[in-house]
């Protein structure tokens, strides 16, 4: 396990426990599998209905099949669309799809359901300063509407461009891991939803067994480009609640490809803010030397 | 722009101007300055102009949808908060040293920018909230992780301080308790002046957080800067020497610590130095250049110093627009969040297969340490 690891102001291993929850269900979270996705969108309708989340009206962007854009305030499951030339080798035969550029090869079609992260160093949550954001006892972070006081710092601390601030309410919103049917023994609403199973809910360490048998798997059959992200509790954010198994470069579905929590250097930049803070008293008393007192 | 190659393509060329999406580059190493930005523009400001500042690693993107989300907060609030903190904390404390040397004009010049400030700059963040009425749910809760909650504080404490000795000095009542707030003030003063820094910069904003070193400093010398600008401006001219000297010296102090961010930076330095954050911050750097040197010829003329005041003030403020808009740029286009991270990946990623040839450092490769 990583506690020995740096840990941020509030991650660790078991960020509930941190959080100062005694006894507490495991941590629990999703992993989409992105391999087996096949662009649905039940998920992003699903967590709409369940969360009464607003449209976001209609608009076709010409982004392949993605309308939703991106995760936003009123959008907690964003499902990505990619056309691309398959690598040399790889399966996926489907002929030239829209889109493709006159190019020779085949062309494939990505698609990926993106989420909140649940980081256990959650920069979202480390900046809030209402603590309208709090870490559940499932190690999920989840905003406290009645709480925010929408001053929009979530939205640039998080490395993932996840929570956003919206127009009608003025309150930041993301996915909340559906807290309330977890609380009642329920998955989430867009796991409950995905007819493929590419949405996984449950136990995190359990899904991480999980997506590493899956991850050989399909290696061993070909597929070299499948990888896990953000599975493990070693890299900028100390582990996320919900993780990927990719088959490019996370840049390619929109995610950052080494994200850290800038919390992380807040102790750093505490030490720098203070020094300069003496500094302008130096700078007065610069000022005023020798000019000695005045008499007037 | 490159040929595309087998799997590196995030997305079709999509011709067919898309009202929202920044378009469909696939490749946009090679297609940025053609880009359609939101404003017609690409990051480098009008048109395309084709020359790097440097030559530019390929990277991929989702559409050239930013990664992270750009910050909500709006201007002129949030750049007006970063500019009237610094005023109001750098006057607060050449308020009590101008008490202290008995200069009582500059003092009372200086209580009343101080108070001014931080006034305006506490209005204007409320302002920018999304739900202003719940303004006092900052103070539900004190957390060190987040420079917002550590501000609201040291606000509430500030705020009243530079109240209470402003209106004692024009009352003259309760001098005892107008000189204690006036020492509460100018003790807490500095702090306001650089928090506001670490807001920034503790965030996933790329121009903001890979400043983090520098920040503290250029904000330190914008606001003292600005306090002895807005003193020369208001104080009796007799008094007002030191004021004239910490405007030089935030001055100074501020373009330094600027030179110095925009070198460590290197490359990362472009939101600074181009389109509209790059003209805001070299116009910032000219008006202060002209204040300065209004500042040192003019030392007998009333109007020279008034004048010299007037510009040094205007270029902190035009400081913190830029140093602002740079941060919003950075956040706008994905390039800038994925190149740096590429780069960080593929070091460590070096460094860890070095590591596993040589035993002893096995044990120190992987958590990604804390950038600088």
């Amino acid at each position: 396990m990583s506690s020995t690891e740096r840990p941020g102001l509030t991650g660790g291993a078991d960020p509930a426990e941190r959080a100062g929850w005694g006894e507490h269900p495991p941590r629990m979270g999703f992993f989409t599998d992105t391999s087996v996705c096949i662009g649905c969108k039940a998920c992003e309708v699903a967590c709409k209905e369940w969360n009464e989340v607003p449209a976001d009206g209609l608009l076709l962007t010409g982004m392949s099949f993605d309308n939703t854009i991106g995760l936003s305030g009123s959008t907690w499951r964003h499902v990505a669309f990619i056309e691309q030339q398959a690598p040399a080798g790889g399966p996926g035969q489907a002929a030239g799809g829209p889109g493709a550029d006159g190019a020779a090869g085949p062309m494939r079609w990505l698609m990926s359901s993106d989420v909140c992260k649940h980081c256990s160093e959650a920069g979202c949550l480390d900046v809030c300063p209402t603590g309208a954001l709090m870490r559940t006892e499932f190690g999920t972070v989840v905003v406290q509407d009645d709480v925010c006081n929408g001053c929009g710092y979530c939205v640039p601390a998080c490395p993932f461009g996840v929570i956003g601030r919206r127009e009608d309410d003025g309150g930041a919103h993301k996915c909340t891991l559906c807290y309330d049917r977890l609380g009642v023994g329920m998955e989430p609403a867009c796991a409950k939803a995905c007819p493929t199973d590419s949405i996984q809910f449950g136990p995190l360490d359990e899904l991480r067994e999980r997506a590493q048998a899956r991850v050989v798997d399909l290696q061993e059959a070909g597929r070299a480009d499948a990888r896990l992200y953000l599975e493990g509790p070693d890299d900028g954010i100390g582990g996320a609640g919900a993780f990927f198994l990719l088959l490019d470069e996370p840049e390619v579905y929109g995610l950052p490809p080494d994200p850290v929590v800038a919390t992380r250097s807040l102790p750093r930049m505490w030490k720098h803010a203070g020094l300069a803070a003496a500094g302008v008293g130096a700078m007065v008393l610069t000022a005023f030397f020798g000019s000695g007192t005045e008499r007037r | 722009m490159s040929s595309p190659q087998p799997g590196t393509n995030p997305g079709p060329g999509t011709g067919s101007g898309p009202p929202r999406a920044d378009g469909g580059r696939p490749r946009t190493g090679g297609g940025r300055h053609a880009r359609p930005g939101r404003n017609g523009r690409g990051p480098r400001g009008r048109g395309g102009g084709e020359q790097f500042m440097v030559p530019r690693a390929d990277f991929r993107s989702y559409y050239g949808r930013p990664v992270i989300k750009e910050p909500v907060w709006k201007e002129p609030d949030v750049p007006a908060y970063l500019f009237f903190g610094g005023l109001a904390g750098a006057s607060s404390v050449l308020a009590a040293a101008a008490q202290l040397t008995g200069r009582p004009g500059l003092a009372r010049a200086a209580k009343t920018a101080a108070f001014g400030g931080i006034s305006l700059s506490s209005a204007a963040l409320i302002n920018d909230l999304g739900r202003p009425a719940r303004f006092h749910h900052m103070l539900r809760v004190f957390k060190v992780s987040s420079p917002m909650s550590v501000g609201s504080w040291l606000l509430s404490a500030y705020g009243p301080a530079a109240g209470a000795a402003v209106l004692s000095d024009f009352t003259g009542i309760l001098p005892a308790v107008g000189s204690a707030a006036t020492a509460g003030a100018a003790l807490l003063g500095p702090a306001v002046t650089t928090y506001t820094a670490v807001l920034l910069c503790d965030t996933a904003v790329p121009a903001w957080h890979e400043a983090h070193r520098e920040m503290p400093y250029v904000f330190a010398g914008s606001a003292a800067s600005a306090a002895g600008g807005f003193a020369l401006l208001a104080a009796p001219h007799g008094q007002a020497e030191p004021a004239r000297r910490l405007a030089i010296v935030g001055a100074a102090v501020e373009l330094a610590a600027k030179k110095l961010l925009e070198r460590r930076l290197d490359a990362r330095a472009e939101p600074y130095q181009t389109g509209r954050a790059g003209a805001l911050l070299r116009a910032g750097e000219i008006v202060t250049a002209c204040g300065l040197a209004v500042a040192g010829l003019s030392r007998r003329s009333r109007v020279g110093s008034a004048l010299s005041g007037l510009a040094l003030l205007g270029a902190s403020a035009l400081t913190r627009f830029g140093i602002f808009e740079a941060g919003r740029i950075s956040a706008r286009y994905p390039e800038y969040t994925v190149v740096p991270q590429r780069e960080r990946k593929r070091n460590r990623e070096a460094q860890d297969s070095q590591a596993s040839q040589t035993p002893h450092a096995i044990q120190r490769s992987h958590a990604p340490q804390a950038d600088q």
